[in-house]
């Protein structure tokens, strides 16, 4: 996993709620049996278009030259709702988004990012508003800089202004050092088993299946 | 060696705990230093869309299954729903990922329900039809639905690729725990008024991310009187409100349920786990991160107007005007007319359809098909109405045969279609096409997730059945006598039955 300490770049602002994964990377566009190629099907349906095609909306905000190699999105809340779909985040990696940026997130989504090295930054609607108004009057200069280790969003260029966030020292850590979870899980293999060992005891219904023991 | 792992702190006995404390506190392992839980998964359930890549990608890590015995994939996003399928689906590159499940499943040992197995279906349908998903165990599938299994009193959610690695390779997730909510639904729902009405009802007052942060358990008189079935329907949309998952108590009607399941507990296992299952309930006093209490006497018929599940009204009622909703959500309220092609104000039950569709892992079973055959008995789909029917499982197309409903729906004009999630979105390539509108009973109104352009507009079975009568938006007349909703959560899957 690519770790995430601290990342400068454009920001742009999809001032949206309710941002589902099927907007993110709709289910078209899922065409290999793969992780990579997903970065062209990002937000394909504003992105494009006709559904399918590959011309260019010139309304959506990632077509502008102002947002030419945008790294950080803004946005509202339930970011990344609904499906499951990694696929999302793959794509959003592969465009080179590092951070989001909104009120809140779908929870599959937002372990999803932590799993790829994508921070995810909860801030209240207010921050993100000044943070869009700043950004917008001049986004390829008003650049953000989201710094993991210190929790801080900050926004370069004329003002200085900071945002504090929060998030799990657990998830903080994982995107800090790139950890790769399982390697870390698999350490507790031994906890693991005595665990599986005393719950067999007590519960042996829940390792039968059609009546046979799991071994 | 353990060198990071704590001891997870131990219950004091004495505290009133919530249903989904005593679910976490059965299967954490741990706690791990930066705080989250490490949580035995019991089960794991994979499907073709993700599966492979999972497997794959798993096996390139050096890494292997764990438990396969205890992982189960299924054919059920991209399979064709036609009858006499095979590999092939309309979407381009769809056979790519049926092959590369199949290989992979094959490879690590995992059970497979293929493409024409006589007991495949969707996930979330047939997990607990077999008795794979059960209470009090920890389940979790690379698909947001998996909350649906909540229902049961198992503690199931949906998780994304990785963290089906994960769980595949370590039996275990590292999960935050999530705050806890208690959704009490009080009185009695009226006639003709169905959990998916209820589950709208809840989210269009709530919000879309109502439940953002929270395991929600469903409580009360109205949830109780639901059948199995219908409780699969609520959690199933948990995830619509943007909660962790929904978690309803197991009771008698649960275990009723479970008994002589292919994969339930049989014998001296039975009556312990029955012994175990009594117990999986929120005691008195337990306190809640929050509750939220429903009068079931207010829900009426429900339908989405919008993109988002939250954009839903009663069928009566009329798409709010604008200036009515707070800024943020007018917005995107505007953008979801857009897309919908409707006015602010819009009467919903004038409101024409080009085509109707029963099925998806909300609304497929046993008894969603008895509701809506019930409705369409004697009568026929509207002129230029297109009508999709298709059973959640095989095991519920076969019962629904030996029932007659397949003739009901096929003498009122509906296609009588093979086991998947089908037009519940685009991944098999099935679609009504763009621009049409569609009364759909699935779980999900976003922008193009039933086909490039579609609108899609979520009710229950019986609306489905009512609108495609009538060519517009319709609630169904509420059943004369209890006769439908007594068999409610009823599944008698006649094994062996062609």
């Amino acid at each position: 996993m690519k770790a995430f300490t601290c990342h400068t770049g454009v920001a742009a602002p999809l001032l949206r709620r309710n941002i589902d994964t099927d907007a993110i990377i709709p289910s078209r566009e899922m065409k290999r049996v793969s992780k990579l190629g997903l970065g062209e099907g990002l937000f394909a349906g504003w992105r494009y278009t006709i559904p399918g095609g590959r011309e260019a909306n010139p309304e959506f905000i990632l077509n502008q030259p102002g947002y030419a190699n945008t790294s950080i999105l803004l946005s509202r809340e339930n970011f990344g709702c609904g499906s499951s779909r990694e696929h999302a985040v793959w794509a959003l990696v592969e465009f080179g988004i590092r951070a989001i940026v909104a009120e809140s997130f779908g929870a599959i989504f937002h372990t999803n990012c932590i799993r790829n090295g994508v921070l995810p930054v909860v801030l209240p609607a207010a921050a993100i508003a000044w943070l869009a108004d700043f950004v917008q009057a001049d986004p390829q200069r008003h650049r953000l800089t989201v710094d993991l280790e210190h929790m801080r969003v900050r926004c370069e260029g004329v003002v200085t202004e900071e945002f504090d966030f929060s998030l799990d020292a657990g998830a903080r850590e994982m995107l800090l050092k790139g950890l790769d979870p399982i390697a870390q899980t698999l350490l507790e293999n031994e906890a693991i088993a005595r665990f599986e060992q005393a719950r067999a005891k007590e519960h042996p219904w829940a390792f039968r299946l059609n009546g046979t023991a799991v071994e | 060696m353990s060198t990071t792992l704590s001891s997870a702190v131990a219950a004091t006995g004495t505290t009133a705990t919530t249903l989904f404390e005593k679910l976490w506190r059965d299967h954490e392992v741990g706690l791990l230093p930066g705080g989250d839980s490490l949580i035995y998964i019991d089960r794991v359930f994979l499907h073709e869309r993700t599966g492979s890549i999972a497997l794959q990608s798993l096996e390139s890590a050096g890494h292997s299954v764990r438990d396969p015995a205890r992982v189960f994939c299924t054919m059920d996003h991209i399979v064709d729903t036609f009858p006499g399928r095979g590999d092939k689906t309309l979407m381009p590159s769809g056979t790519d990922f049926i092959v590369a499940t199949r290989q992979a499943a094959r490879a690590s040992g995992v059970q497979l329900f293929d493409v024409n197995h006589v007991d495949q279906g969707i996930a979330h349908v047939i997990s607990p039809e077999q008795g794979i998903a059960l209470p009090g165990l920890t389940l979790v599938c690379p698909d947001s639905h998996t909350c649906s299994l909540g229902a049961l009193g198992a503690l199931a959610w949906g998780i994304g690729s990785s963290e089906a690695e994960h769980a595949l390779a370590t039996n275990t997730l590292r999960v935050r725990k999530p705050k806890t909510m208690r959704v009490t639904v009080t009185g009695t729902l009226a006639a003709g008024v169905t959990a998916k009405d209820l589950i709208l009802y809840l989210i269009s007052t709530h919000g879309a991310d109502g439940g953002s942060g929270y395991a929600v358990e469903f409580a009360g008189s109205a949830i109780e009187a639901l059948g199995l079935e219908a409780r699969l329907t609520l959690c199933n949309m948990a995830v619509e409100f943007s909660a962790f998952t929904g978690l309803i108590a197991p009771d008698a009607v649960t275990q009723a349920y479970f008994e002589g399941r292919d994969h339930a507990p049989r014998g001296d296992d039975w009556k312990l786990a029955a012994e175990y299952w009594q117990t999986l309930r929120s005691d008195d006093g337990a306190q809640f991160d929050r509750e939220i209490i429903i009068d079931a006497s207010l829900i009426e018929p429900m339908v989405t107007w919008g993109t988002s599940p939250e954009h839903a009204v009663a069928i009566t009622g009329r798409v709010p005007l604008m200036d009515s909703l707070a800024p943020a959500k007018a917005e995107s309220a505007q953008k979801a007319l857009e897309y919908q092609a409707i006015p602010a104000g819009q009467v919903m039950a004038e409101l024409p359809i080009d085509a109707a569709f029963i099925g998806s892992c909300t609304n497929s079973r046993i008894s969603d098909l008895r509701i809506a055959a019930e409705v369409l008995r004697g009568k026929k789909v509207a002129a230029g109405v297109s009508a999709v029917v298709v059973p959640g499982s095989r095991r519920v197309k076969r019962q629904a045969e030996a029932e007659g409903l397949d003739k009901i729906f096929i003498e009122s004009g509906f296609e009588w279609r093979d086991s998947g999630c089908s037009m519940c979105f685009y991944a098999g390539g099935e679609t009504f096409g763009p621009g049409k509108r569609v009364i759909s009973s699935t779980n999900r109104n976003f922008e193009g997730r039933q086909g490039p352009g579609t609108r899609t507009h979520l009710a229950s079975p019986a609306t489905v059945a009512a609108s495609a009568i009538a060519g517009f938006i319709r609630a169904a007349e509420a059943p004369a006598s209890k006769a439908v909703e007594s068999t409610q959560g009823e599944v008698i899957v006649e094994e062996g039955a062609a």
